[in-house]
């Protein structure tokens, strides 16, 4: 099989499961006691709105019905109005997307750039004070809340230090922008470089061991051929795994880091969605967080099947 | 190098009490037991009443009878930290048992059945696993509600399926195995077999895995109170203290540190205990 | 052997520890022994004797924390315990290569097999005239590293070599992985190869193609080998000469013909027992009882004394050392007056017009 008809064997796979993503979508509204077009147009909606809206959602129609109503209109994009500013759901994620994106993107890059050398670093010193100290380490920034480290990153960069924005947005330049990103993704990044950490070293260790690393050297290539081509490139097949687990975690993390640095991500949106019972936006939120998770795992697939020959396509 | 099969040097290591060999597994357990003392005994190590308010010392700097200062409210910070230990113990433990034994059993049966149960299972916990673990517990708290008892129900509806996977699989591999068929030959009962024979052979790495999701469900708990959804104020909890104190932590760092502090020294400690069981169930298997 | 012939290696007095917390393992305890042109030498003993921690001193690979703790080992005269990487670099694969027990785990499964055989040319260089007549070196280019892997699994055996160099080893079977593994060894023209149970991963009849593949390319390319095994079976073989190993040192040394002749040393004389017996010149020989000693708490005395059958006192309170007992035959035995009793697999006679024979072609 190529590896384009490959992609789309798994593209196609993903379907079912979007349907039942989108149903379980669908059902939020429905699982509230109250009103579902009450609930998604919220408490100061005229009775009017409400009965407009139960007619264009099709509420008084059986569930299915109501149903395929929900899924044409998602898939049109469509995605309904937040009731608090009165906008299209759509042009909301449209503006506040890529924020977060750009967060996912940054926090993952610095836990690469920190953990691939500190991993290999431990692997190759297994045991040794080096090792212990970069293990001990990442286990302590493994069992640390984030939100709490962002506090602290905040007190001590921004109102201390004064060296960087204590949160919210600067939307003027994109060198603003990025200054609002750097402590939210440093802390955003903890956790998944403690456990990229873990994981590198324990690779590492593992295929230092293995007699094909031994033979690699018996040719009499440079230990620098030997690390990249047979150790590095060997250990990236779990790094690929651990990150594309962790890019999901790290989307889910959202939520609570730009609420403690008020971004203006998706992550801030689900969470000012809940408390203002803002139905409409938390439905499509959580839609969107489901497609990426789906989209991270389908470019895992690919990268696995070009990294791991052994992977039949 | 190949080792003998007689003494060898890894078996010399065991003679030295197995606890003491490892000064991280001594640490864990240290931390654990203190946080335990607390969560049980918090009436006699607070000072103060956690909850009872005194708006003549609001966000008062730590001091000799403040040790961690007082919030905005006037409350003794380090009472309130002292009673949160139980909140947040609970939270870690009973987000952790309860899906270990929901978990666990559906794992058993659908991994020895196979059939329909094992396809809802599978399709179910691949529909799951498409939303992001936190987006997952905010959506089912922002359908139930706020408040403690939905944030454990969350934890519950969400934690269950990792054990599932992970038992079902170890069945998988052992349902066929000599020994599970010598049961079956000899006439025992599903039961039997299931409880007796499977259940021992395949727990070991759901534990393995309990140890390290205590963290992650106090973390968790821990999240949704900061933000407001899990446990309400006035009551102690770590997590809805640091949410409190936020607001004020450009003068009065003491209410977001100190509860924080708690939480991730906790956090350790369960680590480091998870650390040492693993290690001490994987010798143990060999 | 005739001493005329041109020494290789020279091992002398070798000792590799591997150091832990609570105690130091000594895996090869001063085993000295020389490598001539053109000869294949076997190391014999049970898995865990030191052999292959031999072998993989001799490239400067001993796994972590393992560790030469004495000795030396001389290539053409130079000690390689003594080289940095950079050195050792230019040994490896070009002077000196190595083929491993498990073809398996040898290979990397994530690249290819041509990846992996044109990491065997780093170390080739091509030796051209410049338009000066001066003769210089350059490294091969890609074109040229084609045509010689192609060479290569051509040489070794392994059939449609253009669509194999394209390959993964999961793409292989266990034989073929060894003949690649084979190829890539021999990819810089080494003049020694360390074969390291190089069949003991493989069925029978796969392990006789690869014994007789290690023979023919050994006359064709005219190298030495060291070859470790357990078996006496391959010893007989392939081997021009024998050191027996028990728990990291040489308990007896001499060429085939006479170690299978005389045995000398009662660990020798219990491996023969343990060979299917067709060929039996004297009386019933017996597989050795009990398990190797623990490497890092050896007894007292001999470290074979508690399994064999001939200890006296001497054996549990003294080690005995390495003796000449004839010209080029050594065995490390106190009891060497009971020993000299000993009937091997082949007979006198028949061992006499074995050498006669064996000194014609070589000459």
């Amino acid at each position: 099989m190529s590896r384009l008809q490959y992609i789309l064997k798994r593209i196609l796979q993903m379907i079912p499961v979007l349907l039942v993503v989108t149903i379980l979508v669908f059902s939020i509204v429905h699982l509230i006691p109250g009103e579902p077009a009450r609930l998604i147009l919220g408490d100061k909606a005229t009775p009017a709105a409400v009965a407009a809206l139960t007619e264009k959602l099709g509420l008084n129609e059986p569930l299915p019905t109501q149903y395929f109503l929900f899924l044409k209109q998602v898939l049109t994009l469509d995605l309904g109005t937040s009731f608090k500013n009165n906008l299209p759901v759509a042009d909301l994620l449209a503006v506040r997307f890529p924020v977060t994106l750009a967060l996912t993107l940054l926090s993952t890059l610095i836990s690469v750039l920190i953990s691939l050398p500190l991993g290999y670093f431990a692997g190759t010193h297994k045991d040794r004070l080096g090792d212990q100290v970069v293990r001990t380490a990442s286990l302590v920034a493994i069992s640390m809340p984030s939100f709490w480290v962002g506090l602290l990153l905040m007190i001590l960069f921004a109102i201390k230090l004064k060296w960087l924005p204590a949160g919210g947005w600067d939307n003027t330049s994109l060198w603003g922008e990025f200054k609002c990103l750097i402590l939210p993704a440093v802390t955003q990044s903890l956790m998944t470089t403690a456990l990229l950490v873990r994981n590198t070293r324990n690779s590492v260790v593992d295929i230092t061991r293995m007699d094909y690393v031994d033979f690699a050297r018996s040719k009499g290539i440079s230990d620098g051929q030997v690390r990249s081509r047979h150790v590095m490139r060997n250990s990236m097949i779990s790094t690929v795994t651990l990150l594309s687990m962790r890019m999901a975690g790290t989307l889910g993390g959202s939520v609570i880091i730009e609420t403690v640095f008020s971004i203006p991500g998706i992550g801030k949106l689900a969470s000012d969605a809940i408390f203002g019972r803002d139905y409409a936006v938390v439905q499509s939120v959580v839609l969107l967080f489901a497609v990426m998770v789906l989209v991270i795992n389908l470019i895992t697939d690919i990268l696995y099947s070009l990294l791991d020959p052994r992977v039949s396509l | 190098m190949k080792r003998y099969n007689g003494a060898s040097p890894l078996q010399k290591r065991s003679r030295i009490p197995g606890f003491l060999a490892k000064p991280s597994l001594v640490v864990g357990t240290v931390i654990v037991v203190l946080v335990v003392i607390m969560a049980i005994f918090p009436q006699f190590i607070a000072p103060y009443d956690p909850i009872e308010t005194n708006t003549l010392i609001q966000n008062a700097a730590p001091s000799a009878e403040h040790i961690f200062g007082t919030d905005f409210y006037g409350r003794d910070v380090f009472s309130r930290v002292v009673w949160g230990a139980r909140i947040d113990l609970l939270i870690g433990v009973l987000g952790t048992v309860v899906p270990f034994f929901i978990g666990g059993i559906i794992g058993l049966l659908a991994g020895y059945y196979g059939g329909v149960l094992d396809s809802i299972l599978m399709r179910v916990t691949d529909v799951m696993m498409a939303f992001p673990f936190t987006i997952l517990v905010i959506t089912i708290m922002a359908i139930l509600g706020k408040g403690t008892m939905n944030l454990f129900i969350a934890l519950w509806l969400v934690g269950w399926m990792s054990y599932a996977k992970l038992v079902r699989s170890e069945v998988l591999v052992l349902k066929d195995s000599e020994f599970i068929q010598a049961a079956r030959v000899a006439g025992f009962s599903d039961a039997r077999i299931l409880f007796r024979h499977l259940l021992p052979n395949v727990i070991s790495s759901a534990v393995v895995f309990a140890a390290s999701d205590v963290v992650m469900c106090m973390l968790t708990g821990a999240s949704m109170s900061f933000l407001g959804l899990g446990v309400q104020p006035p009551t102690p909890e770590w997590g809805s203290i640091l949410n409190e104190g936020r607001n004020f932590i450009t003068f009065a760092w003491w209410t977001t540190f100190f509860p924080g502090l708690f939480l991730a020294i906790s956090g350790v400690g369960f680590s480091l205990l998870g650390d040492g069981l693993t290690d001490f169930l994987r010798t143990k298997g060999r | 052997m005739s001493s005329v012939e041109k020494k290789l290696l020279e091992v002398k007095d070798l000792s590799v520890q591997f150091p832990g917390k609570y105690e130091t393992v000594q895996a090869v305890d001063g085993v000295s022994f020389d490598i001539y042109e053109g000869e294949t030498f076997g190391l014999v003993g049970e898995s865990g004797c030191g052999k292959s921690q031999t072998m993989r001193s001799i490239l400067g690979l001993l796994k972590a924390p393992g560790r030469v703790s004495g000795g030396e080992i001389l290539y053409k005269g130079q000690d390689i315990t003594k080289m940095n990487q950079r050195e050792l670099r230019k040994v490896r694969g070009r002077e000196i290569s190595i083929i491993f027990q498990e073809p398996m785990t040898s290979l990397n499964p994530v690249l290819k097999i041509k990846t992996q055989i044109y990491e065997a040319f780093e170390g080739a260089f091509i030796t051209e005239k410049d338009k000066d007549g001066k003769e210089v070196k350059r490294k091969m280019t890609k074109a040229e590293k084609h045509r010689a892997a192609l060479e290569l699994l051509k040489l070794v055996g392994i059939p449609s070599p253009e669509t194999r160099l394209e390959e993964y080893p999961h793409q292989f079977s266990g034989g073929m992985r060894q003949r690649a593994m084979i190829a890539i060894a021999l990819g810089a023209r080494p003049k020694l190869l360390l074969a390291d149970e190089p069949t003991t991963a493989l069925d029978v009849t796969i392990q006789d193609q690869i014994m007789k593949l290690l023979n023919r390319l050994k006359d064709e390319l005219g190298m030495s080998i060291i070859l470790v095994t357990h078996d006496l079976g391959v010893i007989a073989q392939m081997c021009d000469r024998v050191a027996v190993m028990y728990a990291g040192q040489i308990v007896e040394m001499t060429d085939t013909v006479t170690l299978f002749a005389h045995p000398r040393h009662p660990y020798t004389y219990g491996l023969m027992g343990s060979l299917p017996n067709e060929d039996t010149a004297g009386g019933t020989l017996e597989a050795i009882g009990g398990a190797p000693p623990n490497l890092a708490n050896l007894p007292e005395g001999c470290p074979f004394a508690p399994r064999c059958k001939y200890a006296c006192d001497v054996c549990h309170e003294k080690r005995p050392d390495i003796v000449e007992v004839e010209p080029g035959h050594f065995a490390r035995c106190h009891r060497l007056d009971v020993t000299s009793e000993f009937q091997g697999l082949i007979s006198p006679e028949a061992a006499a017009k074995a050498k006669e024979q064996e000194v014609e072609p070589n000459e």
